[in-house]
């Protein structure tokens, strides 16, 4: 396997919540062109983890480096304007815009007025979003909440893209398609995915990131993970 | 786009509105054209206010303490320079700026929603304590004496570059509702703009708007800053509409109805708090004249009617009505279609 720069890393990085070690000490990186799932039970970690990178919450100590930048502490669009497309576990949308100028907002925010209508249209049809572009957001499904929410992060065209539990609450037939985009948004974008659903990790991954308790308990392909006995124990053994 | 469709329509009823200055005078007496002057001048700072909580959610209870500002900015800087053209931009941007500095440590030091209420209303609440007591000669600003309660004179309006040639009320209602359509198609224009767009995104979700990477703290000291400037244009034409500025001005009531006026209006419409500020002022007035009811309960009731009754306020409550109507129509004329081909869907099925 061909291995670019490390993009994305941290370096001892522990978030504590009173006595609580959410994370800890946890050394992580990613490669450019990767895309990794980061799995783990409840509790393990892994969205803490998300929002230290994501900006969303200061570490309590520890680094986190995006392409040579220091980022751990920053403000929070301080992340994303490096050229970061982020999508949170609760659908972070705008309820009371259309699906369109949610896009819309996002793809303006790097491009002119022109480009950004042209990408924004161009989305859309990727996504087929096409019916429900201008419906208020807060009036769709959950799924579809979700799509716009993975529109937003397509429309601005990152190189480096976060996604927690992207296909949380979706239909089979809608995880599969998510799947489908995060390969085609892989292509371009060095990706991590949190995520819960094994099924959908086995469709879109090949190394994978299993936390525990904080902690990064093994760093290997979603076969080998399932082999292992440690692991089977604290996370798979319980879903079998 | 969705936002707050279409510019037309905000040209429309600006032009309405240029409309009703043409012929406001030759079919209003000249009591009501003098009213109106200070009562379009409280329209503007309903209009600021329809911007900022409206649109960018915000919600300034102190947005009189710019409106304020304003008016005695004006009025100090009227009666130092000699001109009233001059003062009108002195007036705004010493509120615009106050009202940057204001915002820098809110928004920057990241103080929440309510929290932004009650310090906006302190500062208000500040300014009427602090301007009531300065009577007496020692309190002078050049020319100008502040007067205490009983405030200072606000200059009336003079033709740009001669200082004595005042305009007749006639004259001074025609710029009064000039400015005011001017300040409303601004805030329509600015709306519709990437970032009054922005704007609205952050009001409907900050975490997102900073996800996609806007500086949230940044548009949000933007637009309160231009609300301000806004709303110190108000101040502006009411302190000339009753020839003072008295520190009445920052009083309570006068900031509670500022708030009144948007809810009754709908907030996300800038036409709408326009609207509610003549209709009310309006209601006020009459109900002045009597001594049966009192104004300040009447005004209560319908706030509390209003809330429970018409959370959204007149004009969204208006055009969704309009909207239903519309599609309530179009499908009652699908279901004709519907039951018209019903005969002959069955003769379709004995051809086949």
């Amino acid at each position: 396997m061909r291995r670019g720069d490390v993009v994305l890393e941290t370096r001892n990085l522990s978030m504590h919540f009173g006595g609580v070690r959410a994370v800890d000490h946890v050394d992580f990186s990613l490669w450019d062109n990767e895309l990794r799932c980061l799995i783990g039970p409840n509790g393990a970690g892994k969205s803490t983890f998300f929002k230290c990178l994501t900006g969303q919450l200061t570490p309590t100590a520890g680094d986190v480096v995006i392409r040579d930048v220091h980022v751990a502490g920053r403000e929070p669009h301080a992340v994303a304007r490096l050229g970061v497309g982020i999508k949170t576990q609760v659908p972070n949308v705008f309820d009371g815009l259309t699906a369109r100028e949610n896009i819309w907002i996002s793809a303006r925010r790097w491009h002119t007025a022109k480009r950004a209508a042209a990408l924004t249209a161009q989305t859309i049809e990727r996504l087929q979003l096409g019916d429900i572009a201008a419906k208020l957001v807060g009036s769709l499904a959950h799924g579809q909440r979700q799509w716009v929410e993975l529109g937003m992060v397509v429309a601005a065209d990152p190189w480096l893209v976060l996604l927690d539990e992207p296909a949380a609450g979706m239909t089979h037939e809608e995880t599969a398609r998510t799947a489908d985009l995060i390969k085609e948004i892989n292509e371009t974008a060095a990706m991590i995915v949190v995520e819960h659903d094994m099924q959908f990790i086995r469709m879109i991954s090949k190394q994978v990131t299993l936390f525990h308790e904080g902690s990064i308990l093994m760093d290997d392909t979603m076969d080998a993970i399932s082999a292992d006995p440690r692991a089977r124990e604290v996370y798979l053994g319980h879903r079998a | 786009m969705k936002i707050a469709g279409d510019f037309r329509g905000t040209l429309f009823i600006a032009a309405l509105a240029a409309l009703f200055t043409l012929i406001a005078p030759s079919i209003l007496n000249f009591v009501t054209i003098l009213t109106l002057t200070q009562v379009i001048g409280l329209a503007i700072l309903a209009l600021s206010l329809a911007l900022v909580w409206g649109y960018g959610g915000i919600l300034c209870f102190g947005q009189t303490a710019f409106f304020g500002i304003g008016a005695y900015a004006y009025a100090i800087a009227a009666a130092n320079i000699g001109g009233s053209t001059g003062a009108i931009f002195v007036g705004i941007a010493v509120a615009a700026i106050f009202a940057a500095m204001l915002g820098y440590f809110i928004f920057y030091g990241r103080v929440s929603d309510v929290y932004l209420a009650v310090i906006t209303l302190t500062v208000t609440l500040i300014l009427y304590s602090l301007l009531r007591r300065t009577s007496g000669p020692e309190y002078k600003i050049g020319n100008a004496l502040l007067g205490g309660f009983n405030g200072t004179g606000a200059a009336p309006l003079n033709i740009p570059g001669d200082g004595a040639a005042m305009l007749f009320p006639e004259q001074t209602f025609y710029v009064a509702m000039a400015a005011l359509i001017l300040a409303y198609v601004f805030c329509g224009w600015l709306v519709r703009t990437h970032f009054g767009r922005v704007c609205v995104a952050i009001r409907e979700n900050e975490t997102r708007a900073e996800l996609l990477a806007y500086d949230t703290r940044a548009y949000k000291l933007g637009i309160f800053t231009i609300g301000a400037g806004i709303a110190a244009l108000g101040g502006i034409f009411f302190s000339v509409g009753v020839t003072r500025v008295t520190p009445d001005i920052f009083s309570l009531s006068q900031a509670a109805l500022t708030i009144i006026w948007v809810i009754v209006g709908g907030r996300g419409t800038l036409v709408g708090p326009i609207l509610a500020t003549f209709g009310l002022y309006y209601l006020t007035a009459s109900l002045g004249t009597q001594q049966l009811i009192n104004t300040n309960l009447v005004l209560g009731v319908i706030l509390i009617a209003f809330v429970l009754l018409v959370p959204q306020g007149i004009v969204p409550t208006v055009l969704n009505w309009l909207t239903a109507r519309r599609s309530a129509r179009t499908d009652r004329a699908r279901e004709r279609r519907v039951r018209m081909r019903r005969p002959r869907a069955g003769a379709r099925g004995e051809g086949a």
